[in-house]
Formats: structure tokens, C-alpha cells, sequence
């Protein structure tokens, strides 16, 4: 499944009137490779810096509960705590 | 291949610059910083930057997927907002390419006696209507909201004005049987989610504010065919409207006997009831909490100076735009004391009562600091608020400017 997301995006990248993405570098830390392997399928990364330092760990959690439940994000369980563990260290408040 | 990073390149930003004593050193993010709106999250600092999409000049890239690309504040100093220079907004990344010749709407629903396919030469043929109005995204300027609160974090831009020419939505849904049981209209646009659980971004107005002579299916943005960005090859315009419901890309519209339901009708898109004025509501997705955000608060935005410019002592023409639902601006009231006395600001050209609404003020600037407060009041006598009326999703923050205009 995540691979064929994987794809997807490569695919929409490839399009001639798609925008040019660039890689958005976030903060290396535990936890970027979940991040990087989930949240990326739907959309760029740039989301996370742009939304801090402000929430706190309760925000963030309300977040990736709202892009599993509300958007249908297919993250299990192990990699939705290591993505919220790592976006409370590194962009949290 | 198009160039799409630049450095910032205008006057304006290059004033900005020297202002805030940047070094020549700086670094793109800190170009693109340097045009950001002052009170954005620290964060969009880290990753906005000037880039521009095929077919766009250069804008503040706040995402990449979905596209989010908000205006500078030059881009306001006239009153239509060039194609190249309008704000780009998605919610979904899966945006194909449009192609007129094989483009049709499909008109239909439940509350439709003669579902019919609509071409893009159809649309062309029917009666054409034209015009001017503001484009706003309901969360512009969310990332001043104090506190601030999760979403595209957009400065003052994420709007712009032009003028739409097409074809009444209400002489498409004659032609397709519109029943009188009908209470909302429904949109769709081509763009999707690129996962399939995402739920696909479908919006609904009432019918009376659908069948509004002003309410058009628009082909034409200032003379020219819609940039992609902007929703080739046709879209809804809901003049007074936030742009929630100006569909891009628009492939799907139903009249509907029932609400409209789904994810960005509810829980996305609500005020909190009785927070802000609402002449007409839209009283068939109101809840006893929450109601759409529909029709745009009274604003404005001055457009000459960014806050902290340096200016001459001596005469300074302030100037800049003013908006509203579609009632039309009565005043703009500019005050250099923070607030205590007021005077009128001079009206420029007319547009239309959907249109940005030039204004212009003489400010006698004296030695050292200088402030400008504006307030636009509209017919119907709604003013500007002096404080943020909070609400979880950073909408409808019409709060006065108080600039600092330093001679």
C-alpha cells in the first residue's frame, strides 16, 4: 500500500502542470523516517513547520487522530506514536 | 523549463529588507520571511519561499501538496488582481490537467426533473454575465490568530479581485429541471484526494444564493481563459462568498432535496453560531452550534506601506482596499491616534459592490513615529473589529490594521 502511494506521488510530480517540489528538510531526529514514510503520501512536508512551534502535544496528537480519522491516512498504530512522539520534540511547544 | 525559486525581486520587498537590516547574505527562506505578514507562526519562516508555479509569477509558497501560494502585499495595490499574481489554494493533491475540448459538467441530482451535460462550448453560448468580485479564502490571514491555530498558515493574501466573465448558474440549472423541492446546490470539482479515504472536497450553497444573477460558472478571469491554478477551464464564482464555495475545476453540480453531507461541509468550514453578523443565512446546514461560513466580514488592508516602513516627513499618501460580503463600502475611517479620532479616507473607483474598494489617505507625518489605523465600514453600517473574535479554525479575522510608519 505505501509503496503504490509512493508511486502515486512520484506520478503527480511527473505531471506538466504539477509544481516543481523540492524536498523539505525537516529536523533529523527519531522518528523522521515515520514521518517521512507516511505523511508525504498526501501531502508535503512544509505542513509541519508551518504549524509551529505552537501546538502542544495535545494538538499535535488531535492532528494525526484528524488525518487518520477525518482524511483516511492508512498510518497503523507503532508508526502513528512514533510520528507523534516526533513532532512534539521537534516542532512542538 | 521554467525557473520556479527566485529571489524576491520587488521594490516593495527589497524596502522590506532594508528596514529589517538584513544583511546581503540572506538566505531564499529569508527572502520569501522578509514578505511574509508580521504574526504568522515562527515556523512558516523555516519553509515559505518565492517560487512560482507553471504559468505564475513568483508567490509565497506556503505548501507544495496540495499547492498553498498566498499573494505579497504589492500584489493589492490595484484593485484586479493580475491572473499570474492570484493566490493559489488546494485541499487535494491529486489535481489532473484540464483539457476544454473534452471538459463537460454533469448537472443532475435529486431535486433535477432533465439531467444534462454541459460543455465548455455550452457554457460559452449561454448569456454571459461579468462580474468584479473578491476571491477570498475563508482562512486568510489564519496565521495571525491569537492563539494560533492549526491549517494553512496564511498571511494577509490568500485573496485577490478580478473580474469573472460566464455563465449564470441559474440558467444551468433551469436547463437542467431545477425541482421547487431543491434546497441546496452541490459542487465537485476534478481535483482529488490522492488516497481514496480521503473524502473528496464536494461544497453546497442554498439555492437562493445560488440562483443570484451573480452567481456564475466563470470561463474567463480578467479577458483571459482561467490560469490552471485558478481552475481551468470554469469554476463557480459565489460573489460575497468566501472561497470555499467557488469550486475549481467544476465537473459535478446537483441539486439537492436534502443537505449536503460529508466532511468540508461539517465539521469543516463552521463559525460558531452568533459570533459574527449574518444577514442571509444558510439555514439548512446550521446546526445548534455551528453554521457555514458563508458571506465575507468588512475588511481592509493598507497596501502602500508595510508595517515599520520607513517614510518622509511631510505628506504620505496611505492607501489601500477595502471589501465585504457583496453590501459595498460606505467609508473607510483612518485614525493616527489609535483610535480616538477618526477622519475619511478618500473612495476611489467603484467596481461593483463585490469589488476591492480602493481607498487613500494623506497622512502629515511628523519626525519619528507614526501610526495609521484603518477601519472599513460597509451599507449595511458593519464595521472592522478592534479585537480578534476568536474561533478554531482562524476565520473572518477582520481586526484593524495599526501600523508604524517611522519618518
Amino acid at each position: 500500500m505505501r509503496a503504490f502511494l509512493i508511486a502515486t506521488v512520484a506520478a503527480l510530480i511527473a505531471l506538466p502542470a504539477a509544481a516543481d517540489e523540492m524536498p523539505v528538510q525537516l529536523k533529523k531526529a527519531t522518528g523522521l523516517d515515520k514521518v517521512e514514510a507516511n505523511c508525504q503520501a498526501c501531502h508535503s512536508l512544509d505542513y509541519i513547520p508551518m504549524n509551529s512551534p505552537f501546538p502542544n502535544a495535545a494538538l499535535w496528537d488531535a492532528e494525526i487522530t484528524k488525518m487518520i480519522k477525518a482524511y483516511g491516512a492508512p498510518i497503523d498504530d507503532a508508526d502513528a506514536k512514533a510520528i507523534a512522539d516526533y513532532l512534539k520534540s521537534n516542532y512542538g511547544s | 523549463m521554467l525557473t520556479r525559486r527566485h529571489l524576491l525581486g520587488t521594490a516593495g520587498a527589497g524596502a522590506a529588507l532594508a528596514v529589517s537590516g538584513l544583511s546581503p547574505k540572506f538566505s531564499e527562506a529569508e527572502a520569501a520571511g522578509a514578505s511574509l505578514t508580521p504574526g504568522v507562526p515562527e515556523g512558516v519562516r523555516t519553509v515559505a519561499t518565492m517560487e512560482a508555479l507553471p504559468g505564475k509569477k513568483p508567490l509565497i509558497k506556503l505548501s507544495y501538496r496540495p499547492p498553498n501560494y498566498e499573494s505579497p502585499l504589492e500584489t493589492f495595490r490595484t484593485a484586479i488582481t493580475p491572473n499570474d499574481e492570484f493566490f493559489v489554494r488546494y485541499h487535494l493533491a491529486d489535481i489532473p490537467t484540464m483539457d476544454a475540448k473534452t471538459y463537460k459538467i454533469a448537472v443532475g441530482g435529486d431535486g433535477s426533473d432533465n439531467p444534462v451535460e454541459i460543455s465548455f462550448e455550452d457554457l460559452k453560448k449561454m448569456p454571459a454575465i461579468e462580474v468584479i468580485a473578491v476571491n477570498q479564502c475563508s482562512g486568510n490571514r489564519r496565521g495571525l490568530s491569537k492563539p494560533h491555530v492549526v491549517g494553512v498558515e496564511w498571511g494577509y493574501g490568500a485573496m485577490g479581485c478580478a473580474r469573472w466573465k460566464g455563465a449564470r448558474l441559474k440558467d444551468v440549472l433551469d436547463k437542467a429541471g431545477l425541482k421547487k423541492e431543491a434546497i441546496e446546490i452541490s459542487f465537485n470539482g476534478a481535483d482529488g484526494p490522492t488516497v481514496d479515504k480521503t473524502p473528496d472536497f464536494i461544497k453546497s450553497i442554498p439555492v437562493w444564493k445560488a440562483i443570484e444573477d451573480s452567481t456564475i460558472i466563470a470561463y474567463e478571469m480578467n479577458g483571459q481563459p482561467l490560469p490552471h491554478w485558478n481552475g481551468f477551464p470554469a469554476r463557480i464564482v459565489v460573489p460575497g462568498w468566501t472561497g470555499t464555495y467557488w469550486m475549481k475545476h467544476v465537473i459535478a453540480i446537483n441539486a439537492l432535496t436534502k443537505p449536503q453531507g460529508g466532511f468540508w461541509m461539517t465539521p469543516a468550514y463552521r463559525i460558531p453560531l452568533g459570533k459574527f453578523p449574518l444577514r442571509d443565512r444558510f439555514i439548512t446546514q446550521e446546526n445548534a452550534t455551528t453554521t457555514p461560513i458563508t458571506e465575507m466580514v468588512v475588511n481592509s488592508l493598507i497596501t502602500s506601506h508595510r508595517d515599520g516602513a520607513k517614510v518622509n516627513a511631510g505628506k504620505v499618501v496611505v492607501s489601500g482596499m477595502a471589501w465585504d460580503g457583496g453590501y459595498g463600502i460606505s467609508s473607510v475611517q483612518v485614525s493616527t491616534d489609535g483610535g480616538k479620532i477618526w477622519s475619511t479616507a478618500t473612495l476611489g473607483q467603484d467596481l461593483g459592490r463585490f469589488a476591492f474598494r480602493p481607498w487613500s489617505f494623506d497622512l502629515a507625518a511628523k519626525k519619528g513615529k507614526n501610526t495609521v489605523m484603518v477601519n472599513a465600514i460597509n451599507k449595511l453600517g458593519q464595521s472592522q473589529t478592534s479585537e480578534l473574535i476568536f474561533n478554531p479554525a482562524g476565520y473572518h479575522n477582520n481586526v484593524m490594521q495599526n501600523i508604524t510608519l517611522n519618518a
